[in-house]
């Protein structure tokens, strides 16, 4: 019963319905800030904090324990992906010969993207890892 | 082929990344932290063999060119350095297994280790100054969290001291780094070595190395700034101060060898001359600071203290002898101080205290482990055949070759002083008979006891190696520290021909 009460003290409408709209623009900006930070300001890491304050603004309007329940993966293992995914972007040079994390592209182009190549999986594995830690750090602060 | 420089670095990043993935799998977490140290280990041993065939080995990461992109070097002296990085960190973990409790495995023991240790072999391999302040503060990140992980009264005090001191001198070392860059308009540690040669401002480039020597001297625990080395190294487990003192300290001693014989050597006379003074006074206050303390690990902790005076007076006496020396004895310090603090850790989880006062008579009841104390606390202390005496002798030699007396005497007396620690120790917790106050030693299960007692036999091992075949040794010993005092070679590693 307390954990109702204590929901429902925290609840304000206006936060409520303010984080309906919020959430889904702040995860589009985070995506957007990710896919145009190989040549102009953005980037992984921009990108990965606006996310988390998304759901940072989630877990305030809602619980943490919902928060959690969106983000649907612990934020540790995010971080443990992100990191991976960077690393395992680095090492596709030695395939074609060349140094460490030598920028690596393919011929196509997509819409928004732009060109694929391992310097934007590199960004994607930042996104996650950054997301991972300021939820792993959020999460743990809210709940104490 | 360039993979093989960065392998000590990607090998313990990615298992501590799958340490992540496997949080809730304690057995996953243990056994990772194991891959990963073993695989540092072999791979920074097959690195310095290329090295040592080969030359020195450049990866220019991204396929940047030199003084453009960031570059990470292995020459004889990294080498060694991330070989003796993964013993360590080898012997750590297998004696983890028994020593820390479920709790810091549960938040993330192994996963910060690996990270720890790729911030040193990051330090020890990179050619790039700023990069050098990244894995600084890599390994400073995990070094803070292993502290202060447990949340007792006594480890937040001792983790405070750490942090603060160690920010300070990271300020410093970005202070430095900006300078520099100022004067230079490079961060690459080869092209920087060509232009530091050729500065316009000579006495600016003193002011920066005063600011290196200030922020490396506070992460080494040179004279005087080393007092939060005894207030904090022993509030952590036994296994991470075994780490520590093995590891961190001597990063710091490899960051100063490296600026001191690549970057700054304009003005040897002044630079050095009060390198030589700050060994000698480093080594004379930590041995006194040991003498005055009846605690294991504070004694030892002291001892680091004096020993980094000896290696400081290899790198400020600044000849071929003297070098090669201060490398011997890195490498002999290295694998001696960390064994030492392992066996003090099984002296507290047979008797239960580091007191020496509660301790006695463990030579009757523990035989083995009363030699296995004895080979690295003489070798400490310089006792010949074993590695120290080699090292030790290596550094008067060239001290008396260089006609600086006082310094060998100091070495000498130092060393008669770490003589008389060592025998307290060996007196007061092996010889004496039991104090009838402390209750009846626990008994270990035997599989704690291969975990606990397997790194300090291999330890013990290396070191009696070291003293008895102690030629190879130095002959590796002083090819690094001939590659060290002809920066050409590095420099044209990495800028390729044209310095």
């Amino acid at each position: 019963m307390k954990a109702t009460e204590k929901r429902h003290a925290a609840q304000s409408l206006i936060l409520l319905t303010a984080t309906r709209y919020l959430v889904p623009i702040l995860l589009l900006f985070s995506l957007f800030l990710l896919t145009r930070g190989h040549n102009e300001p953005g980037g992984g890491f921009v990108g990965g904090l606006v996310a988390g304050a998304a759901f940072a603004l989630y877990a305030l309007a809602h619980t943490v324990h919902q928060a959690r329940l969106l983000l649907r993966f612990p934020p540790r293992t995010l971080i443990g992906t992100g990191l991976l995914i960077a690393v395992g972007s680095g090492l596709v040079a030695l395939l074609f010969q060349r140094p460490f994390m030598t920028g690596i592209w393919s011929a196509v182009e997509l819409p928004i993207f732009g060109k694929l190549g391992t310097p934007g999986i590199f960004d994607i594995g930042v996104y996650i890892a950054v997301l991972g830690v300021i939820l792993q750090i959020i999460f743990e602060l809210m709940e104490e | 082929m360039g993979l093989l420089v960065l392998l000590p670095l990607l090998i313990p990043f990615v298992t501590a990344a799958l340490a992540l993935l496997f949080w809730r799998r304690h057995r996953v977490q243990r056994a990772l932290g194991l891959v990963g140290s073993v695989g540092l280990l072999l791979s920074a041993l097959v690195l310095l063999v290329v090295v040592w065939r080969d030359g020195i080995q450049v990866v220019q990461l991204g396929n940047w060119p030199a003084p453009f992109g960031i570059t990470f070097v292995a020459d004889l002296f990294s080498g060694i350095m991330t070989v003796l990085g993964g013993i360590i960190a080898v012997a750590v973990v297998i004696y983890s297994h028994a020593s820390v409790d479920r709790l810091r495995e549960r938040f993330g023991y192994y996963p910060l280790l690996l990270f720890l240790m790729m911030g040193i072999s990051g330090s020890f391999l990179t050619g790039d100054i700023f990069n050098l302040y990244v894995w600084f503060e890599v390994m400073l990140m995990a070094s803070f969290v292993l502290v202060a992980m447990g949340n007792e009264r006594a480890q937040l005090e001792g983790a405070l001291k750490y942090v603060t001191i160690n920010l300070v001198s990271s300020a410093i070392f970005l202070t430095a780094i900006g300078i520099l860059y100022g004067i230079s308009g490079t961060l690459n540690m080869a092209q920087l070595s060509v232009q530091l040669s050729q500065s316009q401002q000579p006495q600016m480039v003193t002011v920066v190395a005063m600011l290196f020597l200030i922020a490396f001297g506070i992460k080494a625990a040179l004279f005087p700034l080393f007092f939060w080395l005894p207030a904090s190294y022993p509030v952590a487990p036994v296994a991470i101060t075994a780490l520590f003192a093995g590891l961190l300290t001597k990063v710091g001693v490899y960051a100063l060898i490296r600026v001191f014989t690549l970057l700054f050597v304009q003005d040897i006379g002044y630079t050095h001359a009060l390198l030589l003074l700050l060994a000698a006074l480093t080594m004379i206050t930590g041995v006194l600071g040991a003498a005055s303390q009846n605690e294991i690990r504070r004694i030892l902790s002291f001892h680091i203290i004096s020993q980094i005076g000896y290696m400081v007076m290899g790198l400020a006496l600044f000849t071929p002898l003297a070098l090669a020396g201060a490398i011997f004895y890195i490498i002999h310090h290295i694998i001696v101080k960390a064994n030492l603090f392992l066996i003090g850790g099984v002296v507290q989880r047979l008797e239960g205290s580091y007191y020496l006062k509660d301790l006695g008579g463990l030579y009757r009841s523990h035989f083995g482990l009363a030699v296995l104390f004895l080979i690295p606390a003489m070798s400490l202390a310089g006792i010949p055949p074993l590695s120290g005496f080699w090292a030790k002798f290596t550094l008067i030699r060239a001290s008396l070759e260089e006609n600086q007396p006082v310094i060998a005497l100091v070495a000498l007396v130092v060393s008669l002083l770490t003589l008389f620690s060592m025998t307290k120790i060996w007196a007061e917790v092996f010889w004496k008979d039991r104090p009838e106050t402390t209750p009846e030693p626990a008994p270990l299960s035997p599989s704690a006891r291969l975990q606990l007692l397997l790194p300090i036999i291999a330890l013990a091992a290396i070191t009696v190696v070291i003293g008895l075949m102690a030629e190879p040794v130095f002959i590796l010993a002083s090819q690094a520290a001939n590659q060290l005092l002809s920066p050409v070679e590095y420099v044209t590693a990495v800028l390729g021909g044209t310095p």
